[in-house]
């Protein structure tokens, strides 16, 4: 489905405000796609280009962001409607990991199925994260830790274990569910 | 052990049980399905040749991208070809996988969680799904219902289940009596503002009390709609007799109803039942409310004055409103109105926006349409006159769909206009770049229309929708 996640050593690019939605991440328009492909260049349409289409000075727009692997959002990042379509453009766009102090719901479960690794990590670990952009930080999913350097520390985070093993072998849930047919065919049989 | 309504639900529905390895398998019974969450979930199970498990437990509609409005020759003006394209795909995926499909020649079309319920396909006691995150509506039924994303989509359509683990639970307690002049919508605004936009994240919630028990299923269906905005999965209230009653002789209500219902009375939560948190809060100091900002927790009591924070995200809110901390938020002047949504587009709430607008008139320079929710529900509100009420007032009578409320289907409003809307979200730029939106009740809206400024519904005086005798 896609590849094993790997530790990930990266500068960081940071998104301090609070209550980042998905339809920041992806305005509804773009959802009319039937693919899953090519919306990196989307990603944070609205804040990324103006009326007519050029591009404003926003730091995603920068060459230097291109090149971060690490988003770091202000708290509750991910918030508001269910569309995969957010991960999808962040994926695309070249991030692997997305770093909060608080993720919603349904964006987590949602990047975690598409090789995007939420975590959530303590306030402190955050606080230093949004004073520090642009610094090269390692994710090491194996122990997972993050490791922050210029005596930053070294923070753990959770994530679900089935999860973690999902990315770490780069296999995905379909497998998993074909495999248990039969107990739900027999659950199926049990209700008349 | 006593169990919460959450708890009953949820352990019917586990095939496998959850472990500190896995979560849950849980059975889904029934998974609805629209056009913008569905065409790469079907292709995945195209390229490795999977069938849909259960089509007799998948229902299908087409709403999101789809115009409200019908060309002099009966094609529809979809907004773009790609927008049309969509579209065609749900109905040939369905087509192929042998789902019931409710497109355009099905009298019961609609917003995908508008007509499940009039269906009765959404039942107390079953798990729903949908790729949409307000599908946390259904919940009004007693059902545990929830937005899964595309790929989640795709695990639904193969095997009918999903992989989860089970959330926490916190109940929402609302004793009392609702003033006069204050909805569901006001109830649930409020409700957000008090826990916060992430203060449901991890928990199921279940509203109780009498200002729920008091409430129509429109109005249930308003209140759990909205429980994805205070972060919570689900939202669920207990099925009574007003739940049994609404499913009465719907198209797949039960064959042996009576044996069903005393079913369903029993899913409500025990006595002395656990939640893992709680809040209670008061019917009488509830007010008709309006969002102020950009997220639905920027909410507030209409009469009253505009919060100051020294957060920078809330600051940020204002200036992107272009209001200000400590004034009063009515008379703001209003460009569009959009009454619809799967918040608020059923018959308790165009007759609502129809007592508001009868007799007055829309005024000059301001644009206001009313989207029913579902092909039953426009020709209800027809055999009743309101869509008179609306086009003699000045307001645009359209055809079904999500419309202005994900405004991708080409109903949208333009950069800087200010909106008052019966939807569910005012994040910036929702309604279309650098829309700024007000999150109301529909007699809210009803009255800014005819105002031209936001405008507290109680303060025009009274109106009927009948003549007087």
């Amino acid at each position: 489905m896609f590849e094993a996640f790997k530790t990930v050593t990266s500068k960081t690019l940071v998104l301090p405000a609070a209550n980042i939605d998905t339809d920041q991440i992806i305005p509804a328009r773009f959802l009319t796609v039937t693919s899953r492909d090519g919306l990196g260049k989307h990603a944070f349409n609205d804040w990324r280009y103006d009326e007519s289409g050029n591009e404003t000075d926003h730091l995603l727009n920068a060459e230097t962001s291109k090149q971060c692997q690490i988003l770091v959002g202000g708290h509750n990042f991910g918030c508001g409607s269910s569309r995969e379509h957010a991960p999808w453009s962040l994926t695309d766009y070249g991030f692997r990991v997305v770093i909060s102090s608080e993720i919603a719901d349904i964006f987590k479960s949602n990047s975690l199925k598409n090789g995007l690794l939420p975590i959530v990590i303590e306030k402190a670990a955050h606080q230093w994260l949004l004073d520090h952009p642009y610094e090269e930080v390692t994710v090491d999913l194996d122990a997972c830790e993050v490791r922050l350097p210029k005596n930053g520390g070294t923070y753990k985070f959770e994530v679900d274990s089935f999860s973690r093993h999902c990315l770490l072998q780069g296999v995905d849930e379909m497998g998993y569910l074909a495999a248990q047919g039969d107990a739900i065919e027999k659950f199926e049989n049990s209700k008349v | 052990m006593p169990k919460t309504l959450f708890d009953k639900v949820w352990d019917c529905h586990v095939v496998v049980a959850e472990t500190p390895e896995h979560p849950a398998t849980l059975y889904i019974g029934l998974h609805l399905i629209h056009e913008v969450t569905s065409p790469q979930a079907f292709t995945v199970l195209r390229e490795r040749g999977l069938k849909v498990r259960r089509p007799d437990r998948t229902l299908a509609t087409i709403d999101h991208s789809t115009p409200t409005l019908i060309n002099a020759d009966g094609s529809r003006p979809f907004v773009t070809e790609q927008a049309g394209k969509q579209v065609a795909m749900l109905l040939a995926n369905t087509e192929e996988h042998g789902i019931e499909t409710h497109g355009w020649e099905s009298e019961n079309r609609g917003i995908v969680h508008v007509m499940g319920p009039e269906l009765g396909a959404t039942q107390p006691g079953m798990t729903i799904v949908c790729g949409d995150s307000h599908t946390s509506t259904h919940g009004a039924f007693g059902a545990i219902a929830f937005g899964i994303g595309t790929t989640q989509v795709g695990h639904v359509l193969a095997n009918q289940c999903i992989l989860m683990r089970k959330p926490k639970t916190m109940a929402i307690h609302v004793d009392g009596e609702l003033s006069e002049g204050v909805t569901a919508k006001d109830v649930i605004l409020a409700i957000i503002a008090e826990i916060g936009v992430g203060g449901g994240t991890g928990y199921a919630l279940e509203y109780r009390g009498e200002a729920f028990e008091r409430m129509s299923m429109d109005e249930r269906m308003t209140v759990c709609n909205m429980s994805i905005e205070a972060g919570a999965r689900c939202g669920m209230i207990a099925p009574d007799q007003t739940t049994i009653d609404y499913l009465a002789g719907k198209k797949f209500a039960p064959d042996n109803y009576e044996a069903a219902a005393a079913d369903w009375l029993s899913l409500a939560t025990d006595d002395g039942a656990k939640f893992d948190k709680e809040v209670r809060m008061r019917a009488e100091d509830m007010r008709p409310m309006v969002t102020y900002g950009t997220h639905p927790g920027h909410a507030m009591p209409i009469d009253g004055l505009i919060p100051s924070s020294s957060d920078e995200a809330d600051i940020k809110a204002l200036e992107y409103m272009g209001v200000t901390a400590g004034t009063h938020i009515t008379g703001e002047k209003v460009d569009r109105v959009f009454i619809g949504s799967c918040t608020n587009s059923r018959m308790d709430d165009l007759r609502a926006a129809a007592t508001v607008m009868k007799g007055r008139k829309v005024v000059d320079g301001l644009i206001a349409i009313v989207v029913p929710g579902s092909e039953q529900i426009k020709k209800m509100a027809e055999a009743e006159g309101l869509h008179d009420v609306f086009t003699a007032a000045g307001a645009q009578w359209r055809e079904p769909g999500c419309s202005m409320c994900i405004a991708m289907n080409g109903d949208k409003a333009a950069p800087g206009e200010l909106v008052v809307s019966t939807s569910n979200r005012n994040f910036a730029g929702r309604q279309g770049p650098g829309a700024r939106t007000v999150l109301a009740s529909p007699a809210t809206a009803a009255a800014a229309a005819v105002t031209g400024v936001i405008t507290d519904p109680r303060t025009l005086g009274p109106n009927k929708l009948e003549e007087a005798a």
